[in-house]
């Protein structure tokens, strides 16, 4: 017998039901359902509440009207930390007019030494100020985590209330979950130090979300 | 990780006299206890959270084989292996195999207790593997060569001093005073780690049989560092840690941070299901899945099942009043507090942690504040049971208790005895009522008075009311 096999052997008895009983259709049944928990009240408005919980995460938030004047955005933000005018973008961000705004987006995924890094968001989460960032092709997972500095563009009507409603947009657009689907929820922290919280611990140091009014395939 | 919970008494008793583990531990109470209760007064309530978040790990458990074959299936179809270990040198074993089979010489990992339980660093080491820990405080802890003392904050019993003095020492770096300057050390000596690592390690706080999908809860990005850039990504987790489907798993992150450090959420909750694909930029090549046992398995059916719900959030050890006293290292195994009292009896053998469940006042804080509603005060005295049952309890012990138990079924003998017995200790309190040292417990009285019984008998006292 495998280990695989005495462990499972295990806990089918441990649990009184025989052996492979496991592979009864109520596991699947009931995923098949996939019912939901208790949902917090939903906020009556979504962005000022997405806003308010991602500015209490020290994360900065800007609204632009549409997708056009982002790169002009993130310059002004860049010139106020002086951050400078080198980026990483996810190539899915490349078509937006950075150059015209004096910024040099190079659309590839972060090495070392990129300082900052511009992504976009499958969607956010309302209750938490929370990005939901996917991985794949044009979307590198290390854009949003090597750079010292995390810019994350989205339209504002991808906002949704509860991570519940993430879900359910993530299997009605994908199905299943890409390699990494990655929740950011401000710039990275650590408290191990005399449990006093400090940014910036191995990810992000400061974080800007820019929120679009129009989607970017309205442009 | 060797277990030396025997011990408890006597490392209980160095650690209440350690002035500095006593202010770090006050610390833990001001951040974490007041840090929950605010974080969780923004909830709309608690209570039916708590209870939903219960039923989920309960159902996971209830068919737990069945999630498990799903978790198996859908990993594995997302191009994930999957390993299952009966101990924890089979786990380390398999990682070496790994290890072997894909020429790693470095590896970075992120936080994990199953690894700490299985003592996988020591392992990779014995292969000739440099394993270097990337979460601020395993890092602290790897460079000092201490256990973690808490399963949240594995270096909480250290002061800003004590860690700035290590990194100046093992850095060879001028000595820092500010906390942000140690943590831009760290990150700075850590980078090349993540960088130049062939394997990334880290634990799960969760599995979704749904998806496939390992979860990891963190707020370093430590994690996803170690499970984006090397090679080959390798998760160690217990069987238990199994949910059925994505919306269980965000009612168990609506608790799980609030109860650990008082966060609505951590900065990064990461789903890594599978390798990298063809046409992914990055993210490692490989990934297994380590399912390990280690006695886990043997709970189920059991009386302590139900602690195989745990969460890991920590909340039950920083309001137990015994850990903030005595800190995590007292315990002697890796998970402290009531949930380590519980588990290190349960996976390390009864005979081999006696103290642990006595390391308790029954004052009921951890089973009210844990967020999967397991009935730790209940598990504590089960377990005292067992030690009776099986005659582990020493037998001056047993011999007491046989014969009080022999006097009190003989209802005028034990009238008589108590009320000398009454008498006596009224006499010998003295002039300040106090008894200052107790026949038979002089570890007791050591450190406390015990104040004198006034001298008569709950019997005499009834009577006497029932006159009047
Ligand atoms: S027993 Fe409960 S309170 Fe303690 S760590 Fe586990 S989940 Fe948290």
């Amino acid at each position: 017998m495998s280990a695989r096999q005495r462990i499972l052997a295990r806990i089918a008895a441990g649990l009184g039901h025989g052996a492979e009983a496991g592979a009864n259709g109520a596991v699947d049944g009931y995923i098949e359902r996939h019912p939901r928990g208790p949902v917090p009240r939903r906020a009556p408005d979504l962005v000022p509440r997405f806003r308010e919980q991602a500015e209490r995460l020290s994360s900065t938030v800007l609204e632009v009207p549409a997708p056009g004047p982002v790169p002009a955005a993130v310059a002004a933000y860049l010139a106020a930390h002086g951050l400078g005018t080198e980026t990483v973008c996810w190539p899915d961000l490349a078509g937006l007019p950075w150059a015209a705004s004096g910024v040099r987006a190079a659309a590839r995924p972060a090495r070392a030494g990129d300082m900052v890094g511009i992504t976009g968001a499958f969607c956010a989460i309302a209750e938490t100020g929370t990005l939901m960032l996917l991985s794949g092709e044009d979307t590198p997972a290390t854009v949003s985590l090597l750079p010292e500095t995390h810019v994350a563009v989205l339209p504002a009507a991808r906002i949704v209330p509860a991570m519940e409603d993430a879900w359910d947009l993530l299997r009605a657009e994908r199905g299943v979950p890409p390699r990494a689907v990655n929740l950011v929820s401000g710039p990275s922290r650590t408290a191990d130090i005399e449990q006093t919280v400090t940014l910036g611990a191995h990810g992000p140091y400061r974080m800007l979300i820019v929120l679009t009014g129009e989607d970017f395939d309205d442009v | 990780m060797e277990c030396s919970a025997g011990e408890f008494k006597h490392r209980a008793a160095q650690k209440l006299g350690d002035v500095k583990l006593q202010a770090a531990l006050r610390r833990l109470q001001d951040k974490f206890v007041d840090g929950r209760a605010a974080a969780l007064a923004e909830l709309d309530g608690f209570d039916s959270l708590a209870d939903a978040a219960a039923a989920v790990r309960e159902r996971a458990l209830a068919d737990l084989d069945g999630y498990l074959l799903r978790f198996e299936r859908e990993a594995i179809a997302r191009g994930a292996h999957v390993h299952w270990a009966e101990t924890g040198a089979d786990a380390n074993r398999i990682v070496v195999e790994i290890a072997a089979a894909h020429g790693v010489r470095t590896a970075a990992k992120s936080k994990s207790m199953v690894s700490e339980e299985c003592g996988l660093n020591h392992a990779l080491e014995q292969a000739g593997i440099r394993v270097t820990e990337t979460d601020l405080g395993e890092y602290i802890l790897q460079l000092a060569q201490e256990p973690p003392s808490h399963i949240v904050a594995p270096v909480v019993h250290k002061s800003k001093e004590e860690i700035s003095e290590l990194f100046h020492e093992k850095h060879h770096t001028p000595r820092k005073t500010d906390i942000a300057e140690l943590c831009r050390e760290a990150r700075e000596v850590l980078r090349p780690a993540f960088l130049g690592a062939d394997m990334g390690i880290s634990g799960a706080n969760f599995l979704v049989a749904e998806t496939g999908s390992a979860v990891i809860v963190t707020n370093e990005g430590n994690g996803r560092l170690v499970t984006t850039l090397p090679r080959v990504h390798v998760v160690i987790t217990g069987i238990e840690k199994v949910v059925p489907t994505l919306e269980d798993l965000a009612t168990l992150l609506r608790l799980l941070p609030r109860s650990a450090t008082g966060q609505a959420i951590t900065n990064y909750v990461s789903l890594l299901t599978g390798a990298k694909g063809e046409r992914d930029p990055d993210g490692p090549e490989q990934m297994h899945v380590i399912l390990l046992d280690n006695g886990r398995s043997r709970l189920l059916g059991d009386e302590l099942q139900s602690i195989l719900r745990c969460i890991r959030c920590g909340a039950c050890m920083n309001h137990c009043p015994v850990y903030q006293n005595v800190g995590g290292h007292a315990y002697g195994w890796v998970y402290p507090g009531p949930m380590g009292s519980v588990l290190t009896p349960a996976y390390q053998g009864l005979e081999n942690a006696l103290d642990l469940p006595h390391a308790c006042t029954m004052c009921g804080a951890c089973g009210a504040v844990c967020p999967v509603r397991i009935p730790l005060p209940d598990l504590l005295r089960r377990l005292r049971e067992r030690q009776t049952e099986r005659g582990l309890r020493p037998w001056r012990e047993r011999l007491a208790l046989r014969l009080w138990a022999w006097t009190a079924k003989r209802a005028t003998l034990y009238a008589v005895g108590t009320r000398a017995a009454a008498w006596l200790l009224a006499r010998a309190g003295g002039k300040d009522r106090l008894l200052h040292r107790l026949p038979g417990a002089a570890g007791w009285s050591a450190g406390r008075d015990m104040p004198a019984p006034p001298g008569r008998t709950f019997r005499d006292l009834y009577r006497e009311r029932g006159r009047r």
